[in-house]
């Protein structure tokens, strides 16, 4: 049996419950891998069980009240696992009568708490949640595993020592409470979706594990259209994710992707649930996203999509979030929808009325329209000055090809 | 006239000391407090947990904000405290929100320190 496999996608489950059953997050997986350890000796010789969950979470806490037998707090935990166990008569393990409830949802609104710090939201959810390891995840984020462990021990020391307590939120905070997991659970996705260093396999592992987070929020919160209308946002997206680099690792634009490439049994689903979470009154800024997304990724070329329901959601996007990217992004559209120059008007007006001289992507979106009204010398000119402002190798790389087009008109 | 005396030092002060100094200054400790509380003096007082164990709350337009970390503005200073009996952090939360200077100011939320919790960790 491949553990790491099955912890992948059972840890959740598992953890959930031990977690509730222990009252502590460390206990809980240090008990987890003993039962592990316990399954790789006995399992070969008696066969994997019938319910390998019910029987990894009977040892486990089987072992905990070991452990606490032996330890010096047996005291004080006492009855809080006598509340949940049963007496230590040598328990028949494989049982398939043994339910335990789902605690998935304790576990991840615990984890996404907004007394922890947001790195540590994620950190701990990709931990417990996703069953990744602290190397896993440390290589995702490039920082080293010591300060991941770091970030872990701390978040766990937290919820233990404040009190964060272990439960679904009430009903009048579960919307704000939502929002924060559902913040996660996009941060997460688009550490894998817009990080352009690092492992592609290790990126696009994480945007797998944040759909899959989708789809388990999906699974718990069937009523939640936001959640939905997230899930299909990141479907969307990750549909473009073979086209999107050249075989050299460089950008591929939108307009320019080879659609061939794009998974459309994903922009299938994607669109499905976008239409469905709107239809049951999702109106936030995912649903928003999403409706963009699946307008891109349902025109059969870039010159049949339909840019002026793109700019008009935009306007929407904008109502609630407002944004300099989201700014720009609009302008694009009203280039495309209009003419080039209603554009570059608007990318006028934005640098003029904020302070947004300094953000490269401005700078890039008046580079392109300007290139595509012929002005290559102005063209050229807003394409160093964007170079001169970005800092992501994959994009400085991009801007330079685009300058040299430019220049050598 | 009642006073609210706040300690502020590092942590490591706390966090460095042997089990020896330790020792000898939860004696001095213990020998304060007795002093001041048989003169009736005393009204009340917590060693408080880390700051890492704190949670700050502030309310504006109706909705309520929770961050991780203590209150650290320098243009805000202590104006007062609470001291609450709440079951969990999220109703310590609740408290705190419902105090009318988390809308233009910030509660910090700190767990008061526990002397089994000590002995456990």
């Amino acid at each position: 049996m491949d553990f790491e496999k099955f912890h992948r996608e059972e840890s959740a489950r598992i953890l959930s419950t031990l977690i509730g059953l222990l009252g502590d997050f460390d206990l809980a997986e240090e008990m987890l891998q003993e039962a592990y350890a316990a399954a790789l000796r006995q399992w070969p010789a008696t066969g994997t069980p019938a319910n390998p969950r019910a029987w990894l979470i009977s040892t486990a806490r089987h072992k905990a009240i070991d452990h606490f037998r032996r330890g010096a707090s047996f005291e004080a935990k006492r009855e809080e696992i006598a509340r949940n166990a049963e007496p230590s008569a040598p328990a028949v393990y494989d049982s398939e009568d043994e339910t335990f409830p789902d605690d998935r949802l304790k576990l991840i609104f615990t984890c996404c708490h907004p007394a922890l710090a947001s790195e540590a939201q994620v950190a701990l959810t990709l931990h417990t949640v996703c069953g990744l390891t602290t190397e896993e995840i440390s290589r995702a984020f490039l920082i080293s595993v010591a300060t991941m462990a770091q970030r872990l021990v701390r978040a766990k020391r937290k919820i233990r020592e404040a009190g964060i307590p272990y439960r679904v939120p009430a009903q009048e905070d579960l919307r704000d409470r939502l929002d924060a997991v559902l913040l996660v659970v996009y941060l997460i996705f688009n550490e894998g979706y817009l990080a352009s260093s690092g492992d592609s396999l290790v990126r696009r592992e994480i945007c797998a594990e944040a759909i899959r987070l989708g789809r388990v929020l999906c699974e718990l919160l069937p009523r939640e259209a936001e959640a939905r209308a997230l899930l299909a946002l990141m479907l969307l997206h990750d549909s473009r994710r073979d086209a999107r680099a050249s075989a050299d690792g460089e950008i591929v634009l939108l307009d320019e992707q080879d659609r061939n490439l794009w998974h459309h049994d994903q922009i299938r689903e994607g669109t499905a649930l976008a239409e469905s979470a709107m239809r049951s009154g999702a109106n936030g800024a995912y649903a928003l996203q999403a409706a963009i997304a699946a307008l891109h990724a349902n025109a059969r070329t870039a010159a049949e999509t339909d840019w002026p329901q793109i700019v008009a959601l935009y306007g929407a996007l904008l109502q609630i979030h407002p944004s300099p990217v989201i700014e720009i992004n609009r302008a694009v559209a009203v280039a495309m929808a209009r003419r080039p120059e209603d554009g570059l008007a608007l990318l006028d007006q934005i640098e003029s009325c904020g302070d947004l001289g300094d953000f490269h992507l401005l700078h890039a979106a008046r580079a392109d329209l300007l290139r595509r009204l012929g002005r290559a010398t102005e063209s050229a000119d807003a394409y160093r000055r964007a170079l001169s402002l970005a800092t992501n190798d994959v994009e400085r790389r991009f801007l330079r090809r685009r300058l040299s087009e430019t220049s050598h008109r | 006239m009642q006073y609210l005396l706040l300690i502020y030092g590092q942590e490591s002060d706390w966090t460095s000391l042997t089990p020896a100094q330790h020792a000898a200054m939860q004696q001095e400790y213990g020998q304060f407090t007795r002093e001041i509380s048989e003169k009736g003096k005393n009204l009340g007082a917590n060693r408080l947990q880390p700051v890492a164990t704190a949670t700050t709350v502030r309310v504006r337009d109706g909705k309520r904000v929770v961050t991780d970390g203590p209150f650290a503005e320098t243009k805000e200073q202590l104006g007062g405290y609470y001291l609450v009996e709440a079951k969990d952090l999220d109703e310590a939360i609740s408290i705190a929100a419902r105090i009318p200077a988390a809308r233009h100011g910030s509660v910090e939320v700190r767990p008061i320190f526990v002397m089994e919790q000590a002995a456990r960790t």
